[in-house]
């Protein structure tokens, strides 16, 4: 694949993860002239970036998300509450880590990763997909 | 009898015309998931109801089954911006029950990461607003200087975003003499950037796109609660650094003022914010020249200062990036909690919202939305249900966007 096109979905993040997902996409790291491209739509993307710990509300969302992504799909969790649910862990509200709900192909760990981290994970969980 | 049949066609036209748009909760850029319910009367916004709770974590209960560290860093993950005010808020709390005094080098160190904090805050919401109204380029721009202050937030904590500065009774980390001169320095380079932002908002085309939208005026702010620069936007003077000082803001009084603008506009609202960046830049400075000596935490191991605190309650408020934050505070006396309660600024804007949109046009939604600088985040799809037919049409961001361009090229 030579373009990733996408999808960011907040299920429950603190914005630390989404602003550096943003951040990524801005002068200073460039994550487009990898070619991809953040899209308004999860029917037009190739990989899902999930972050937060996934809140009891976003559950039937972060599904209905992820059937909506066309085949072949890659999901990347984003950031340490995505990844292990920890710091929320324990709490009535929470209903991840992300793995529980749907097939995760990469995790990127740190609260927030830093967004060298964040294109590693992209372009690392996209080639070992769709090599 | 002409006159009685035209009202009945008028009534029936209003009730076919009257369509709900459920605006959110998923949006893939910056704001946390809120759904706002509109009701529109062809492009005119009637009615706005709201939903909250995606992003609900259940922190509050968490916190009361932790101790008062973990508590620390868990509620540092309320908010990914302004993470700093919630830990000096919360710290303030048990410093008071504790009546542990920190040092003046601690407080400065404090308002100096509080600051920066709030030009991170700022910066980010005038990229947003200008990418809100299809400037991007200026959008790019100011994420290109916020960057700076990110560097500065790392050299001095280590960390970009959730910066971990605060203990009890003090801060974690020093400011050597070296790194207060890196500070100046990217000081002048962000007030020359913030400048040029400045001049691009001026623009004219920019002023006719959002002056006169989403107008709140003074006795609706005040009515309606609103904190912070949305407060300010519409000519109320209220500002916790001036009223009810806390850190070191007491003794930098004289350091910076209040900004207000009369008009309650977008425009208002965003000035506000542009200027408050020029006057956290002065506060900076003048911390860096009055930084007072001293050590910046007690020698003491922080959990023998945790298990010292005593069963009591504190109330406690800062001025966070988006206006007035409390926490309510109750310890029981063993390093835990009983009852932890945060009311955060968003909070308070959101309601006044309503007053804002109605009467506005569909794509005047994303933009006034964003001038609250709302702590929220996943807003891209709307769908458009025509009730009276039963049909939906789902609109995502980008045509949204689409409309706001056009809407601004036609002026």
């Amino acid at each position: 694949m030579k373009s990733p096109w996408i999808f960011h979905l907040n299920t429950g993040s603190c914005n630390g993860c989404d602003i550096e997902i943003v951040a990524a996409f801005t002068p200073r790291y460039d994550l487009e002239r990898f070619g991809c491209l953040l899209v308004g739509s999860p029917r037009h993307a190739d990989v899902l970036l999930v972050t937060g710990p996934v809140t009891r509300q976003m559950l039937p969302r972060l599904i209905r998300v992820y059937e909506q992504i066309p085949e072949p799909k890659v999901v990347v969790a984003v950031g340490t509450c995505a990844s292990s649910g920890s710091p929320f862990l324990g709490s009535e509200m929470v209903e991840g880590p992300v793995d529980r709900i749907i097939p995760v192909d990469a995790y990127i760990v740190g609260c927030p990763p830093r967004p060298e981290a964040i294109a590693r994970g992209i372009i690392m969980a996209v080639m070992s997909k769709f090599r | 009898m002409v006159v009685k049949r035209s009202t009945e066609r008028t009534e029936k036209e209003v009730e076919y015309t009257r369509l709900r748009i459920p605006f959110g909760p998923v949006h893939p850029a910056l704001k946390e998931p809120v759904l706002l319910r509109i009701s529109v009367r062809g492009e005119e916004i009637i009615d706005v109801d709201m939903t909250l709770g995606h992003v609900h974590r259940g922190i509050e209960s968490l916190a009361e089954g932790r101790n008062l560290i973990q508590t620390l860093y868990l509620i540092e993950r309320i908010c990914g911006i302004c993470s700093h005010s919630h830990t000096t808020c919360f710290i303030q709390a048990l410093e008071e029950i504790g009546s542990i005094i920190p040092s003046e080098r601690a407080l400065y160190l404090r308002t100096l990461i509080f600051e920066m904090e709030r030009i991170h805050s700022h910066l980010l919401l005038l990229g947003v607003m200008a990418y809100e109204i299809g400037f991007d380029t200026l959008f790019m721009f100011t994420w290109h200087v916020r960057e700076k202050i990110l560097d500065l937030f790392e050299k001095i904590t280590g960390n970009r975003i959730h910066h971990a500065m605060n203990t009890i009774g003090g801060v974690r980390w020093d400011l050597t003499s070296q790194m207060a001169g890196e500070v100046k320095a990217y000081m002048r380079e962000i007030e020359k950037s913030t400048k040029y932002i400045h001049s691009a908002f001026t623009d004219g085309t920019v002023e006719k796109r959002i002056c006169n939208l989403g107008v709140l005026d003074y006795n609706d702010a005040i009515k309606l609660c609103v904190v912070g620069p949305t407060a300010r936007g519409s000519g109320v003077n209220i500002d916790v650094r001036k009223d009810h000082p806390y850190a070191a803001y007491d003794e930098l009084k004289g350091d910076f003022s209040v900004i207000t603008r009369k008009d309650g506009d977008v425009y208002a609202r965003t000035e506000v914010r542009i200027f408050e960046v020029f006057e956290s830049i002065n506060i900076i400075k003048a911390i860096l020249d009055r930084l007072p000596n001293g050590s910046i935490r007690p020698e003491e191991n922080v959990f023998r200062i945790m298990k010292r605190i005593p069963e009591g309650e504190a109330v406690s408020l800062v001025e966070a990036p988006r206006g007035e934050l409390l926490y309510f505070v109750k310890t029981d006396g063993k390093g835990g909690l009983i009852r932890l309660k945060v009311r955060t600024p968003t909070f308070s804007n959101l309601l006044s919202l309503k007053r804002m949109l109605v009467g506005c046009e569909i794509a005047d939604i994303p933009v006034i939305v964003a001038s609250i600088d709302p702590c929220l985040s996943c807003t891209n799809r709307v769908t458009i249900i025509n009730q009276e037919k039963g049909k939906s049409k789902v609109i995502d961001m980008d045509s949204l966007r689409r409309m706001v361009r056009r809407k601004w090229m036609r002026r």
